[in-house]
């Protein structure tokens, strides 16, 4: 296995004469978590999306999880996983029907959802909640539940689009320690967050403007090379520059 | 004098008890922040204000006139930008403002001295159609859309939410320059950081209010001391500094975790029980808004 879980180069999306995402290129590794900022209309969604395997990019090539961006994004989308905090997991459903649904989707047998099931349950100190509705858990459960089952299919790589909007300071707190772990494990997380202290959580930084990526290094570094006291005047810096809104 | 008078108001969806006996008083031209994640009941306090919801107990009064009684006269004296954009996408910023104008029996000649420091970053693009403007801009019409009738109270439901950094910090300093035109403003938001821009504030979590004051008072109400500390690899040191003698607390918190310690605590003793840490740092830090929201949410 390649120590590149991601790897991008001139990646570039055009609706009509706007270029949404001009030319961005980098790499994401094994283990790492790399967080994706930018301001509002700065492209990230639309990069994502590609990066996701839902939206062919206009020119550039890369990999995500060894598919090729350009072509196999079908292929993208299995071998990935996916939360955000609007759409994770289905309120009216238990626990278990939850990851057996999520694992079906994922084309996983009877036998290995089964098996990731009660790995996750046991990781997560869960099993007695197997038959709970997951719309009776408390937030920060839903939360450990909703990345757990994001993990189901053991994807090489987990984007996480706003995991933590609105959700209160310590659940908060409780699923940075969970992606710390995660990653201490190996699973390679690709995050977007508006909380700049979030920003500090990662191990490498990018930050986008105007659909170019501006800026992409570890948050000491990037700290440095704006002399900036914080993650939040190394953003504000970059993103008083943009000249495009949403 | 009271623009809003909160007494013990309750409010329950079935068995989510949404609202939950929450008291506190805004005075005229104060900049009130209810501060809170989802959940809270900011949402649901703004629509029993607002008139567009009854509460199951408790009174309000806003701008002294009763929620129940009064909501005819309360409607016209409130402006109110609720969390999901409220606008017509279909109809252009000149045709929203004119219409919300219209709804108040106003014209917006009358009302343009008000508006103007927004509407006037907008109005290049007045004929654009609201559902093509950019979040900021959406923002920045709906602002004027809820000022369109000058009203003397202002209730803004997350009006940052989802909007980036510098956005955010945009559309305070225009909150800013309303408070010096004596508009009350009651408006909530998820952000901590954003706390510092009130007069007061309300820390809400599922119901209830935690505590209120100014942003100074509270954060002067941390009554234990708080260390920063960091090192090579912060997930070690966070599983390793909980087990280390007299420690409250310790969390993430940005490029540091901070550590809530008791009285007993000892920077050579707990540097000596972590061992060998590459690249430790430990030292004194000031405590922030979160870090009280996060001692009352674990109390």
């Amino acid at each position: 296995m390649s120590d590149v879980v991601i790897s991008v180069r001139e990646l570039t999306k055009r609706f009509g004469d706007f270029v949404a995402v001009d030319r961005i290129s980098f790499d994401v590794h094994r283990g790492e978590i790399f967080g994706f900022l930018g301001a509002n209309g700065a492209g990230k969604t639309t990069a994502m999306r590609m990066l996701c395997g839902l939206s062919y990019p206009t020119s550039g090539s890369g990999t995500v999880a060894g598919y090729d961006v350009m072509r196999e994004g079908e292929k993208i989308k299995r071998h990935i996983g996916y939360m955000s905090q609007r759409f994770s997991l289905y309120n009216d459903l238990t626990v278990w029907e939850n990851m057996r649904l999520f694992a079906g989707i994922y084309g996983l047998t009877r036998h290995q959802t089964e098996e990731r099931a009660a790995e996750l349950l046991d990781r997560l100190n869960f099993s007695s909640e197997r038959n709970t509705l997951v719309g009776s858990l408390p937030l920060g459960w839903k939360q450990k539940l909703s990345f757990a089952i994001a993990t189901i299919h053991c994807p090489e790589v987990v984007f996480l689009d706003e995991p933590t909007g609105g959700v209160d300071p310590v659940t908060r707190r409780q699923f940075w320690e969970m992606i710390y772990e995660a990653a201490e494990g190996g699973t390679t997380i690709f995050v977007t967050t508006h909380y700049m202290d979030e920003a500090e959580y990662c191990s490498r930084v990018s930050i986008m403007v105007d659909g170019e990526v501006r800026a992409l290094d570890t948050p000491l570094r990037l700290k440095q090379q704006f002399a900036a006291e914080s993650m939040d005047e190394v953003f504000r810096t970059l993103a008083r520059g943009a000249l495009r809104g949403e | 004098m009271v623009a809003i008078e909160v007494h013990n108001l309750s409010k329950c969806y079935g068995q989510v008890k949404a609202l939950d006996g929450v008291s506190f008083s805004v005075e005229r031209g104060e900049l009130f922040g209810l501060i809170g994640p989802d959940g809270a009941g900011k949402t649901t306090l703004f629509r029993l204000l607002t008139t567009l919801l009854n509460a199951d107990e408790g009174s309000a009064a806003v701008d002294g006139l009763d929620v129940a009684r009064d909501y005819l006269a309360i409607r016209s004296r409130v402006g109110y930008m609720p969390g999901r954009f409220s606008l017509y996408p279909d109809l252009s910023v000149e045709e929203n403002l004119n219409f919300f104008a219209a709804l108040f029996g106003v014209t917006v000649e009358e009302s343009y001295d008000l508006i103007a420091p927004i509407y006037k970053q907008i109005e290049p693009f007045r004929k654009r159609r609201a559902g093509k403007l950019s979040g900021g801009m959406k923002q920045k019409l709906a602002l004027s859309c809820a000022l369109i009738h000058r009203p003397s109270v202002l209730f803004l439901d997350e009006p940052t939410t989802g909007v980036d950094a510098v956005s955010r910090s945009e559309f305070w300093d225009m909150l800013s320059g309303l408070k010096e035109r004596e508009i009350t403003i009651l408006v909530s938001t998820p952000y901590m950081d954003e706390a510092s821009r009130c007069d007061r504030i309300a820390l809400c979590n599922e119901g209830r209010i935690l505590g209120i004051d100014t942003p100074e008072g509270i954060v002067r109400g941390f009554d234990r001391r708080l260390y920063g500390i960091r090192a090579k690899n912060m997930f070690a040191l966070l599983e390793r500094a909980r087990t280390a003698t007299d420690i409250v607390d310790c969390y993430p918190f940005g490029e540091r975790h901070h550590m809530v310690v008791d009285d007993g605590f000892d920077v050579e003793r707990f540097k000596a029980q972590l061992g060998d840490v590459e690249g430790l740092e430990i030292g004194g830090v000031e405590p922030t808004i979160e870090d009280i929201f996060i001692k009352l949410m674990k109390r």
